[in-house]
């Protein structure tokens, strides 16, 4: 399969990338690891004028902890997550995430800007970020600007990002002490988006209640879904099974998924409270409370 | 019509070629360079048929394109062997059984060999966590590890 045709440009500082951009406005497409656009352009579900490769750009791939926050740069491959120590002592939600995501070979070209730029509510970044309590730092012809994440997704395939901004930063607040996550995915095979998966952070307080609860879902709705009314009931509350299961039962509320073949509505949803449930009772593990 | 006018080394081969933005690593691999080694399977990034390395990492050439490879390091299922000498990986598969039909065989080996390169003696689990991306339909996995460790265990005495 061949995708139509396109030109290619490969800026070599950011600048130039904005103003390709900034040029060509709707007819271009920032290209990240290109596996889920390239894939996209192959089957002719998409089409563009221009494709801005800033895979040339210096300084957009790192992980480091900053000031308040884990940064990383936007175009990191999730091979880089997988493997460094920091993100697998620190964060290991996100550990768990990036060595789900896709397989072994895409995660050494696919980017964690990408995932969540694509919009895909298949993908498994956005609940662990939405979990997190993430940002992301949106560059354009302007400047920066800071996108809390919860107001990111705007619906399938829809980002709060403008065609002329390229995602440069994804930052994450240094978990407090007695912090922990999780994320599980049910997947059919290696390779396979979730046929549901749960993203959980959790904080605990001195008395061993949650003091901070992050719950989201991915892939059972239009967009990833934050288990706000889940999040909420948590807080204050000590974590005991009871606890966590209603937890679970009001994130499944939350999701709204869709019949396929990866299951139908009725399990998708109650795969959704397992995992909501199960993503839970691992946080408050490895934040100590267990 | 955008073209590009690029140099790639492949199998440490310098390479210049003319391409259109839109072709894929896989078409000028073995439609110009004529290297058919690296086979085509689903084309929509799933069987890791067309996996070669990309400065030493394995992916899927099907969906990288010839452009992004400009000025760098490709290594296909050719460069394996070497001085008429195959590669302990080619040997593994051969003395191993690790293929029938042979159609995965080249992006086997090209992940395996980037595996062995960044582990000298990996486990069963780590050799199977690596292949996940690849698939085969012919021999049930079993005989392709057992050639990946036939091939580190010799690495390691040649080592
Ligand atoms: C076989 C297969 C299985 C997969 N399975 C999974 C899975 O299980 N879970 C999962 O989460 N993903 C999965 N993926 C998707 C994969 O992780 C994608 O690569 C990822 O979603 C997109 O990242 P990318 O860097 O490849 O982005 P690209 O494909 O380059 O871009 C995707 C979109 O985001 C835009 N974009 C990318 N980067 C930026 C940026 N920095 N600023 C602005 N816009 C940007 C692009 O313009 C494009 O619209 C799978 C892909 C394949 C091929
Ligand atoms: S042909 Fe490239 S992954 Fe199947
Ligand atoms: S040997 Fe036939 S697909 Fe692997």
């Amino acid at each position: 399969m061949i995708p139509a045709s396109f030109d290619y440009h490969a800026p070599g500082t950011l600048p130039e990338a904005l103003a390709l951009l900034s040029k060509y406005g709707d007819d271009a497409k920032v290209l990240s690891g290109g596996q889920s656009l390239l894939p996209l352009l192959k089957l002719r579900l998409g089409q563009t004028g221009h494709l801005i490769d800033i895979g040339r750009i210096p300084g957009l791939e790192y992980i480091r902890e900053e000031g308040d926050f884990l940064r990383i740069g936007g175009r990191t491959r999730e091979s880089a997550l997988e493997s460094s120590d920091l993100v697998r002592t620190r964060y290991p939600i996100l550990h768990d995430t990036a060595k789900v995501i896709a397989d072994p070979l895409v995660r050494n070209m696919a980017t964690v800007g990408g995932n969540l730029a694509h919009g895909d509510p298949g993908n498994d970044h956005p609940a662990t970020m939405l979990a997190l309590g993430a940002q992301v730092v949106a560059t354009g012809p302007k400047g920066e600007r800071v996108i809390p994440i919860e107001q990111f997704f705007l619906g399938l395939f829809r980002t709060a990002l403008r065609p002329d901004e390229v995602l440069t930063e994804i930052q994450i607040p240094v978990p407090p002490a007695r912090s922990g996550g999780a994320y599980l995915k049910l997947e059919r095979k290696v390779g396979d988006y979730a046929t549901a998966a749960a993203a959980a952070q959790v904080t605990l307080g001195s008395g061993g209640t949650v003091e901070r609860a992050g719950l989201a879902l991915t892939n059972v709705g239009p967009t990833p879904i934050k288990a706000a009314d889940a999040e909420k009931f948590l807080a204050g509350k000590r974590p005991d099974a009871a606890t966590l299961g209603e937890a679970g039962q009001r994130a499944a509320k939350a999701a709204s998924p869709s019949a396929d073949r990866r299951g139908s509505v009725e399990y998708k949803r109650e795969m959704a409270r397992v995992l909501a449930t199960r993503a839970l009772r691992l946080a408050v593990e490895r934040a100590g409370g267990r | 019509m955008a073209t590009h006018d690029i140099r790639v080394t492949v199998n440490g081969t310098a390479y210049d070629a003319q391409v259109e933005s839109r072709l894929l690593l896989v078409h000028l691999l073995r439609d110009q360079l004529r290297l058919t080694g690296t086979h085509i399977g689903c084309d929509t990034t799933h069987c890791g048929a067309c996996t070669v390395l990309l400065d030493g990492q394995p992916v899927k050439s099907c969906t990288v394109l010839a452009v992004q490879a400009d000025g760098r390091q490709i290594s296909t299922v050719e460069g394996l062997e070497k001085d008429g000498k195959l590669h302990p990986l080619q040997e593994g598969f051969w003395e191993k059984h690790g293929l029938q039909c042979g159609y995965c065989t080249p992006g086997m080996l090209m992940t395996t060999c980037a595996l062995l390169t960044r582990s000298k003696n990996p486990s069963e689990a780590e050799i199977r966590e690596a292949i996940s991306g690849n698939l085969c339909r012919c021999t049930g996995y079993n005989n392709i590890v057992k050639a990946v460790q036939f091939a580190a265990e010799r690495l390691g005495k040649e080592a």
